[in-house]
C-alpha cells in the first residue's frame, strides 16, 4: 500500500453523454485497496445517480467492467486506483471503437457480431462421435487453444486496436483470437468456413502486428500470436490451392 | 486483401529484401570505383544474369507497391471497390512497363 493510498481525496473526470458530451468532476475519497470500478460505483451511488456504467462480477470473470482509464483501456473491477491515478486524478471514458450509448455504458453487439462472422463457435459438424474426443493437454494443438481460451470479451482489445480504427469491417483480436482457438480444436468439423471468415477483407490479413491488443489484454492473453497463426493456417491453405 | 493477394505481397517482399540490398551494394561498388555510364552499359549490355535479376526486382515491384498501396488506401480513405483494384492493376501496369523499359534499355544498349 503506498502513503497515499487510504487518505485524501481523488478527482475524478468521467465522460457523461454519448458520442457528445462532456467531462464531470467529481471528488471521492481515498480508500484502501479501491478499485477504479469502486470508484466509479461510488460516484453514482453517493453523488450521481444518473450514471451510467456496466459491471457484474467485478472479480474479473463476467467481461463488462472495461473502460479507457487515463488513456489506456482497462478492466476497472481488477484495477487498484493506486496502480492507476496520476496526481490523484482519474480521467474515465467510454472504451473505444464502440459507440457509446451513454456515459461509461457502450454498445458491444458489432463486437460480439464480429465474434459470428468469424466463425467463433464450434462446429460438431453433421455427424458428431459419440463419445468422448481424447485431447492429450500436451498436444500442439491443445497448448495453442489453452493459450487463448480464457478471453472474457471484456473488448479491451478491440478498444486499444488501431486497426479497428482504421477499418469498421476488421474483425478485430478478440473475434480472431477466439477462431483461432477452434481452429486449434481437433473436434472442430468447419475449418474451411472458418478460414474462409477469417481471410476475407477485415480477416487477420489486415493486423498490423501493433501489438496494442496483446499490450493491454488483462487476461494477459496475446491475440497477435493467435492472428499470427490464422496468418500462417491461410497461407498453408492458399499453396495448397484453395481459395 | 485476400489470401492470395496477402501471399504475392509477402512473397515480393522476400525477393526484395534480397534484390534491394544486391542493388543498392552494386549500386556503391559500381560509383566506388569510378566507372563512367559508358563502363557500366558495356558491362549490362546483352548480359543475361543482369537481366534476369533486374526482370525478377522489377515483377517483385510491380506486385508489392500496389498491393501495399491498396491496403493503404482502404485503411485511410474511403475508397472500395471495383474502380479501386482498377486504379492499382493499372498502377502495377505501369510499374512493369516503365521497370521493363529500363531494364531492356540498359540491356539492349
Amino acid at each position: 500500500m503506498t502513503a497515499a493510498e487510504g487518505s485524501g481525496t481523488l478527482g475524478v473526470e468521467i465522460w457523461r453523454g454519448a458520442e457528445q458530451g462532456h467531462f464531470q468532476t467529481f471528488a471521492i475519497p481515498r480508500r484502501t485497496h479501491q478499485t477504479v470500478l469502486d470508484v466509479v460505483t461510488e460516484v453514482q451511488r453517493e453523488h450521481d445517480s444518473t450514471l451510467s456504467y456496466r459491471f457484474a462480477c467485478r472479480v474479473g470473470m463476467c467481461g463488462s467492467c472495461a473502460m479507457v482509464v487515463n488513456g489506456r483501456p482497462r478492466w476497472t473491477c481488477r484495477t487498484r486506483v493506486s496502480e492507476v491515478a496520476e496526481d490523484g486524478r482519474l480521467r474515465l471514458e467510454p472504451l473505444r471503437n464502440f459507440a457509446v450509448v451513454k456515459d461509461l455504458a457502450v454498445e458491444m453487439t458489432q463486437f460480439f457480431d464480429k465474434w459470428k462472422e468469424a466463425k467463433g463457435s464450434f462446429e460438431p459438424g453433421p455427424e458428431p462421435k459419440r463419445d468422448f474426443a481424447v485431447v492429450p493437454p500436451a498436444s500442439k494443438e491443445r497448448q495453442a487453444a489453452d493459450a487463448g481460451i480464457e478471453c472474457i470479451g471484456c473488448g479491451v482489445c478491440y478498444s486499444a486496436c488501431d486497426v479497428v480504427a482504421w477499418d469498421e469491417g476488421y474483425l478485430g483480436p478478440a473475434a480472431l483470437n477466439r477462431a483461432w482457438t477452434l481452429v486449434n480444436d481437433v473436434r472442430d468439423r468447419g475449418q474451411s468456413d472458418r478460414l474462409d471468415a477469417v481471410s476475407g477483407g477485415g480477416g487477420c490479413q489486415a493486423c498490423h502486428t501493433h501489438m496494442s491488443c496483446t499490450s493491454f489484454c488483462p487476461k494477459a492473453i496475446a491475440p497477435t500470436y493467435a492472428i499470427a497463426g490464422l496468418k500462417r493456417a491461410m497461407l498453408m491453405r492458399s499453396l495448397r490451392g484453395a481459395p | 486483401m485476400s489470401a492470395k493477394l496477402f501471399l504475392l505481397q509477402r512473397a515480393s517482399a522476400f525477393v526484395l529484401a534480397f534484390a534491394v540490398a544486391a542493388h543498392l551494394a552494386t549500386i556503391l561498388y559500381a560509383v566506388r570505383g569510378g566507372l563512367t555510364a559508358g563502363e557500366i552499359l558495356s558491362r549490362t549490355h546483352g548480359n543475361v544474369a543482369f537481366l534476369a535479376f533486374y526482370s525478377l526486382f522489377v515483377l517483385a515491384v510491380a506486385l508489392h507497391a500496389p498491393i501495399g498501396l491498396r491496403n493503404i488506401l482502404r485503411e485511410w480513405t474511403p475508397w472500395r471497390g471495383r474502380s479501386l483494384d482498377l486504379a492499382l492493376a493499372l498502377f502495377a501496369l505501369l510499374l512493369l512497363a516503365l521497370g521493363f523499359r529500363a531494364v531492356f534499355a540498359v540491356f539492349t544498349s
